[in-house]
């Protein structure tokens, strides 16, 4: 069982202090095996404090980011998995289900994870699963009215991944989650 | 020489251990053959150790601890001794026969306390006469050890109430009078010790006489244990005559230590209903005496106290505490004109602390301690010295642990003033306290006039302050001021939008002041505060009959224009083109186009002009491409000239893969989804073959570059959009056009000139795979998908 942790567009200190208490209490270390952002975090302070939740941190770059040097778009093989990672404001028409999955099909991954809308989704496709961790303070967006607080937890586990999402609404955590299977294993040879 | 002197004390602190241990030994043997007469010959010998003048009080403990051992021992024999039938009364006459007075004392108080024991006269008298014959020794040092001795033997045998030595004539009145007389008599020894001796080891004495003052300090100790002094003992006999005693030894020493005893021994209710007569002992102390030290330690006690427990607090308002401590500290301060800064902050640090305890909802105490302070420190200038700036700072940040609250702490009027007095570099500091505070404790600011007075507070990182040089500040450190500036404004909120406006009108007009280097920190939380504002403003319906000066939209964008544009004095001008997309996507959906139109204008006038950064661009273009493509408010004309531009832009990238993402990313421009008169087939198909002429250049400009065609990717890419808008029922994509780009793309991997690129391969792979799920979808879908051959 492999824990990872998706979030991203945090936008601290442009629009948003910090992260809710309620989901930092949740954030322990030593508890999360990776965590994947996608960007807009903005600045170092908050790169740091996702380092000290676990080491394995990848991120990809936002607009707003402080860190120009982050590559726009990055892949990596978790367990039995294929994950692509990519801010998504490069993706038009932006939230785009149809112009993800071509993302998807072009880095070759059976998750692939974006952000930008601020708005918690997970689709289901052909190709594999398309997840957007929203926003996990609930930062303003142009794109998204009344933005919840939000952040996804993957756990991976053989041929299976269990999305676990979690939102802050009106002051509570709630939590779904849903079932993905991936039909063959990942074959590591080139065509 | 110092050296010698200490060898020399050890050489005689073990020459009286020896005779001390020798005649020790006669008078165990005597004491083991019943031999009364011999064991008083052999201790009084054995006593006579005690009377050297050599030691330093130090070592002279040493021996004397001894002697107090040897002592205890002749003490149960004199017991037994009574019980064998030898009179208590003689005995008592038989050791005052011992040659030397010092010897002979020493056993007399040791028989007392055996005759104390018989109970065969009152407690009282024995203890009288004993502690009168010690007069005998005016030395002090002898004198104060044999006194403590006194003490010792008879602290269990006092006539105590509740204690068996408890009498009609022997009451606890009798025990006071016993012990304060003793005391008083200590005293005087110890503060004698001060005139002993030559001047020049004024310091050596001062030392000894330290390491003595807990024999004196005792006494107090054991009168605060007597449980027969209760409040009005305390308030009539004890109190008055230990200050009689303190106030008239004219001792610095003995006042300081004494002061700070009484204080640290009674009880803090005591202390209360006391606090006159304590407080007024203090005027008459010898100047030099640190009184504001002991000030401040029966300060804090008292604060502890109210601290403790709130059933307390009625009496501190009942004894007028804090009008009687403000008093007293003024006169202090008075009588001390050279007092140095630092003394003065932290007296009125502690009285803040003892009234944030005391009476937490007494803000106007709390201002009148700062004011105080304030006098105090004008005309003075800037603080220097460290010490003193820090205690400042924990003065300012006293109210703020408090009241977990700084709208509570900015109704104190003299707050910022004595903020003044702080130098920029301590100032910041004060600001970062305040606004970690702030974040800590979640509070909201939600009126501009508190707003206002907070960025008075905090003006030390909003600009810069005379005086400060720009090179001294750290990178780093700038960095963290700025961004919890930042955070910070995020605090400042107020659901009326009428008060919400006047709060970012108060919050630019500080940040504007702030200078280049600060606004890429400052502008843009305003700007996403102003946005959340227009957003809640959207939702209402406008007033018809509303008055001219409400806030609208219209307004707060015309705020956040201006405020976009200072940005130009940083230089930030990616940041102010983003700006400007995100306050377009705003008035979009307000339905504003000729502001939305405006932003996009300024967006677009950076791009051309500022934005030279190869991979800068790529990202400006997205945006631009990604906002417009949202816009439904813009009318064709408008529509056209944007879009016309965005193409221009996307096809003059210098690198040609993303001039071909960026302009099949235009076709999007042409055909939205929800917008039906956005559906323009054919442009979206000129966009898609303008990529695919760029996606051929550049593949042969590959070939002359470097002798291979480079890869397939770009053509993958635009495969893929072309089935978007296949699917998506643009009639210009038709199968003929899918079908002989799948045959390019086959030929081109297949071509000897090619770079093998396992992920274009993959690409490609997982494209075609998609198109015969497609087709497996059955259904309109797969009716569309089921010509094209892969």
């Amino acid at each position: 069982m492999v824990l990872v942790l998706a979030l991203g567009d945090l936008h601290i200190p442009h629009r948003a202090a910090d992260l809710p208490p309620k989901f930092k209490s949740m954030l322990v270390p030593g508890k999360i095996q990776h965590i994947i952002c996608t960007g807009n975090l903005c600045i170092k302070e908050v790169q740091d404090y996702l380092k000290s939740l676990c080491p394995d941190l990848h991120i990809t770059r936002g607009e707003y980011d402080e860190e120009t040097r982050c590559l726009e778009t990055k892949t990596l093989t978790i367990g039995q998995f294929k994950l692509g990672l990519c801010h998504g404001h490069q993706v038009i028409p932006w939230g785009d289900l149809d112009s993800l999955a071509m993302l998807q099909r072009q880095l070759d991954v059976d998750i692939l994870v974006t952000g930008h809308t601020h708005q918690f989704t997970a689709y289901k496709h052909e190709g594999g699963v398309v997840i957007n961790p929203g926003s996990a303070t609930g930062a303003y967006s142009s794109i998204t009215y009344d933005v919840n607080p939000s952040f996804v937890l993957m756990d991976i586990d053989g041929l299976r991944v269990v999305v676990y999402v979690y939102e802050l609404i009106d002051g509570e955590v709630k939590v779904d989650k849903i079932d993905f299977k991936k039909t063959t294993a990942t074959t590591h040879s080139a065509h | 020489m110092i050296a010698d002197g200490v060898e020399d004390e050890e050489k005689w602190l073990a020459a009286g251990i020896a005779g001390l241990q020798q005649n020790a030994f006669y008078m165990h043997r005597a004491l083991d053959s019943n031999n009364l007469r011999d064991a008083l010959k052999y201790s009084a010998q054995m006593l006579s150790e005690l009377r050297t003048s050599r030691l330093s009080p130090h070592k002279y403990y040493e021996l004397y601890m001894r002697a107090f051992d040897e002592l205890r021992k002749l003490e149960m024999f004199f017991k037994e001794e009574t019980r064998r039938g030898c009179s208590i009364i003689d005995l008592y006459e038989l050791v005052q026969h011992a040659g030397n007075i010092l010897p002979r004392l020493y056993l007399l108080c040791t028989v007392g306390s055996v005759y104390i024991k018989s109970k065969e006269a009152p407690a009282k008298d024995v203890l009288k006469d004993l502690v009168e014959m010690c007069r005998g020794i005016q030395n002090p040092v002898r004198g104060l050890f044999l006194r403590s001795y006194l003490a010792q033997v008879s602290r269990d045998k006092l006539p105590d109430i509740g204690s068996e030595y408890e009498g009609d004539a022997d009451t606890v009145v009798d025990a006071v009078e016993f012990v304060l007389q003793n005391f008083t008599e200590m005293n005087k020894l110890w503060v004698r010790m001060q005139q002993q001796g030559p001047a020049r080891e004024k310091e050596k004495r001062e030392k000894e006489r330290s390491e003595l003052r807990d024999l004196v300090g005792k006494n107090l100790h054991v009168l605060s244990q007597i449980e027969g002094v209760d409040l009005d003992m305390y308030k009539d006999t004890v109190l008055p005559r230990i200050l009689e005693q303190v106030v008239n030894c004219k001792d610095e020493l003995a006042q300081y230590y004494l002061m700070d005893c009484i204080i640290q021994v009674f009880p803090d209710e005591y202390h209360l209903q006391t606090l006159d007569v304590l407080l007024g002992a203090f005027p008459q102390l010898q100047p030099t005496v640190d009184i504001k030290t002991v000030l401040s330690r029966l300060m804090e006690r008292l604060s502890n106290y109210a601290a403790s427990s709130a059933d307390v607090l009625p009496e501190f308002l009942q004894v007028e505490a804090f009008l009687k401590l403000n008093n007293a500290i003024g006169k202090v301060i008075e009588a001390q004109p050279d007092m140095p800064i630092l003394g003065v902050i932290t007296l009125y640090s502690s009285l803040l602390t003892f009234t944030l305890h005391v009476h937490p909802d007494r803000l106007d105490y709390a201002d009148q301690v700062l004011g105080a302070c304030v006098r105090k420190l004008s005309g003075k200038g800037k603080l220097e010295d460290n010490k003193a700036t820090k205690q400042i700072v924990a003065l300012l940040s006293a109210p703020l642990e408090k009241y977990n609250d700084i709208v509570t702490a900015l109704k104190l009027s003299n707050y910022p003033r004595v903020m003044e007095y702080l130098d920029s570099e301590t100032n910041k500091v004060m600001a970062t306290v305040i606004i970690q505070s702030i974040m800590k404790n979640k509070t909201h600011i939600s009126t501009a006039d508190r707003v206002e007075a907070l960025f008075e507070l905090i003006k030390g990182l909003i600009k810069d302050l005379d005086g400060t040089l720009d090179d001294e500040v750290d990178e780093d450190d700038f960095k963290e001021e700025q961004n919890s500036v930042s955070r910070l404004i995020q605090m400042l909120y107020n659901d009326d939008p009428e008060e919400m406006f006047k709060i970012i009108c108060t919050v630019r007009k500080h940040i504007l002041a702030g200078g280049p280097k600060r606004l890429s920190f400052t502008v843009p939380p305003l700007v996403f505060s102003s946005l959340k504002l227009v957003r809640q403003l959207q939702g209402r319906e406008e007033n018809p009959f509303g008055e001219e000066e409400s806030t609208t939209p219209k307004k707060i964008f015309q705020l956040l224009n201006q405020t976009v544009e200072t940005l130009s004095n940083v230089p930030a001008p990616e940041l102010a083109l983003q700006l400007y997309l995100q306050c377009a996507e705003a008035a979009n959906d307000c339905d504003l186009e000729p502001v939305a139109y405006e932003f996009f204008t300024q967006a677009y006038i950076l791009y051309e002009e500022e934005i030279s950064d190869s991979r800068a661009q790529v990202t400006a273009i997205h945006l631009i491409i990604g906002t417009l493509q949202r816009m439904h408010v813009f009318g064709v004309e408008n529509r056209d000239t944007l879009t016309h531009k965005a193409t221009g832009y996307s096809a003059k990238l210098l690198k040609k893969p993303d001039q071909c993402r960026a302009v099949y990313a235009c076709s999007h421009l042409f055909w939205v989804d929800d917008q039906d008169n956005v559906k323009d087939g054919e442009r979206v198909l000129l966009c898609l073959k303008r990529a695919l002429r760029i996606a051929n250049a550049a593949q042969q400009m590959s070939n002359a570059a470097r002798g291979s065609t480079g890869s397939v990717t770009l053509f993958v890419e635009i495969l893929n959009k072309y089935l978007y808008f296949f699917e998506k029922g643009n009639p210009q994509i038709t199968v003929a056009a899918i079908q002989s780009l799948l045959e390019l793309i086959t030929t081109e991997m297949q071509s000897d000139s090619s770079t093998p690129d396992p992920a274009a391969d993959a690409f490609f792979a997982s494209t075609l795979r998609y198109i015969e799920f497609q087709k497996q979808k059955g259904g309109a879908v797969g009716e569309k998908y089921e010509p094209i051959k892969v």
